[in-house]
């Protein structure tokens, strides 16, 4: 059987010791970094109460946090930084229009879908 | 990583002219695979934001469900999930250094970051079983149903059940005997069948008894569901004190069936909505079983690094590929936290 996976592209990553040094310092960054955000998340969840009068800007920050790790792990652990711009597109481009038209149809219609719950309970 | 410009043959430009993304088509399609499936998690989490904000104050929060920690009891807020969450970035940290070893062709530091990110993984599928069996189990109060039809979650500390004094003596039982097992198991069935009447329990062999119980302490009752007296607006939703202690054990002990629900099921649960425990099992279930193929990938890809398969080939491509998969489990645990129990 023929191999698919050709050895050029996948020797095209390999590195030195001193190159991997410097990416294993990056990698334990960005590990810091994920569990110090993790903490604040949890901190946050759990001594400001949903009934505060802030807890609408707290939502907020969860969000902008949970955005940030997850660029973390998608361009540093997941290597996608590292590969070519068009690669970067091809996977981001698709996900986010999709995503993005899943919550505008969510919320777009969840005001007619209010009104027939509410008719019919 | 570009920067090849030797001359590639025809079966690595994949039969064309050129490289697309100067990757091999393994890699690209295992991306190509995780926008599907994380366009599946996004429409997963989309319909629960959409379910909870339809139901608004009833929709139970975070960190009045998820309070507890293993061999401590309450009052922990998130912080258990805290620590699942930590253990699973902690597993795809090991992930990468994994990853990492691959790109330097050393096979021991591949094997050891490879056995760690699989005891992780194992820790992680350990904790989400933990966590079920706390959800279904329940608490010791249940929710409960308030003589004006309101409905209200409970915190606080149970106090400890001593023992049944049969009063009336049954098929089974005779009068004066005092029964010291099985007791929570026994009162919590007959509360939610409404055998519990003024503080008489009926048990199984029609046998009535007297319940001797120590005090509960800090009672709270949070108001979920607006009746008629109790409301669930955010000024008044919770009662403490004598009057919650009145308020639950005047529900209780009505006699009525179906007035306390303990623990979760997919028909009913104690925390909120019947969607809530719904949309637990199924997306913290997906997450959970991705997860555990998961690791059972990573244990194959594990004999094959042991196996010296890669060394031979002269790349690791096939430990980024499990990598990839690994961080992407991660990266949709972030949003289950964030969505599920933080906000």
């Amino acid at each position: 059987m023929e191999r698919d996976d050709l050895i050029e592209y996948s020797l095209d990553t390999h590195h030195n010791e001193i190159k991997g040094k410097e990416i294993r310092k990056k990698i334990y960054k960005v590990t810091i970094l994920l569990t110090l955000v993790t903490g604040i998340e949890v901190f946050l969840g759990a001594v400001i109460k949903q009934d505060a009068s802030i807890w609408p800007l707290i939502k907020w920050t969860f969000l902008v946090l949970t955005l940030l790790k997850a660029g973390y792990i998608v361009m540093v652990f997941m290597h996608l930084g590292d590969e070519r711009k068009w690669l970067r597109y091809v996977i981001l481009v698709p996900y986010f229009i999709f995503i993005l038209y899943l919550i505008f149809i969510a919320l777009w219609e969840a005001t007619a879908i209010k009104s027939v719950l509410t008719y019919f309970s | 990583m570009a920067g090849h410009s030797a001359a590639l043959d025809s079966k690595t430009l994949w039969g064309g002219k050129i490289s697309p993304f100067s990757t091999s088509y393994g890699k690209l399609m295992m991306w190509f695979f995780l926008v599907s499936d994380a366009l599946s998690f996004g429409g997963l989490l989309i319909s629960y934001g959409f379910t909870r904000h339809d139901c608004l104050e009833a929709w139970p929060i975070g960190e009045e469900t998820f309070n507890s920690m293993p061999f401590l009891g309450h009052g922990f807020p998130l912080l258990y999930v805290a620590l699942m969450t930590f253990i699973l970035i902690i597993s795809s940290v090991t992930m990468v250094l994994a990853v990492e070893a691959g790109h330097r062709m050393d096979r021991k530091g591949v094997t050891n970051w490879m056995i760690a990110t699989i005891i992780g993984g194992f820790f992680f599928v350990g904790s989400q079983g933990w966590e079920w069996y706390h959800f279904i189990h329940g608490s010791e109060f249940g929710k409960i149903e308030l003589a004006d039809g309101s409905v209200a979650i409970v915190k606080g500390h149970f106090g400890e059940i001593k023992n049944f004094t049969v009063t009336t003596p049954g098929n089974h039982h005779k009068e004066g005997d005092v029964i010291k097992e099985d007791l929570m198991h026994t009162f919590q069935h007959a509360a939610a069948a409404g055998h519990i009447n003024n503080g008489i329990i009926t048990l199984h062999d029609g046998s009535k008894a007297s319940i001797t119980k120590e005090k509960d302490h800090e009672l709270t009752l949070i108001v979920k569901k607006s009746g008629r007296v109790n409301k669930a607006s955010k000024a008044k939703r919770k009662i403490t004190g004598v009057k919650a202690e009145k308020l639950y054990y005047e529900a209780l002990y009505s006699g009525e069936a179906n007035r306390v629900i303990y623990g979760a099921n997919l028909k009913q649960n104690e925390y909120g909505p019947q969607q809530y425990a719904q949309f637990f099992f199924f997306i913290t279930g997906f997450h959970g079983f991705h997860v555990f193929s998961g690791v059972i990938i990573n244990i194959i890809i594990c004999l094959g690094v042991v196996a010296g398969t890669y060394q031979k080939r002269g790349h690791y491509e096939m430990v980024e590929k499990t990598g990839l998969y690994w961080h992407f489990v991660d990266l949709v645990w972030v949003f289950v936290f964030t969505f599920f129990y933080l906000i």
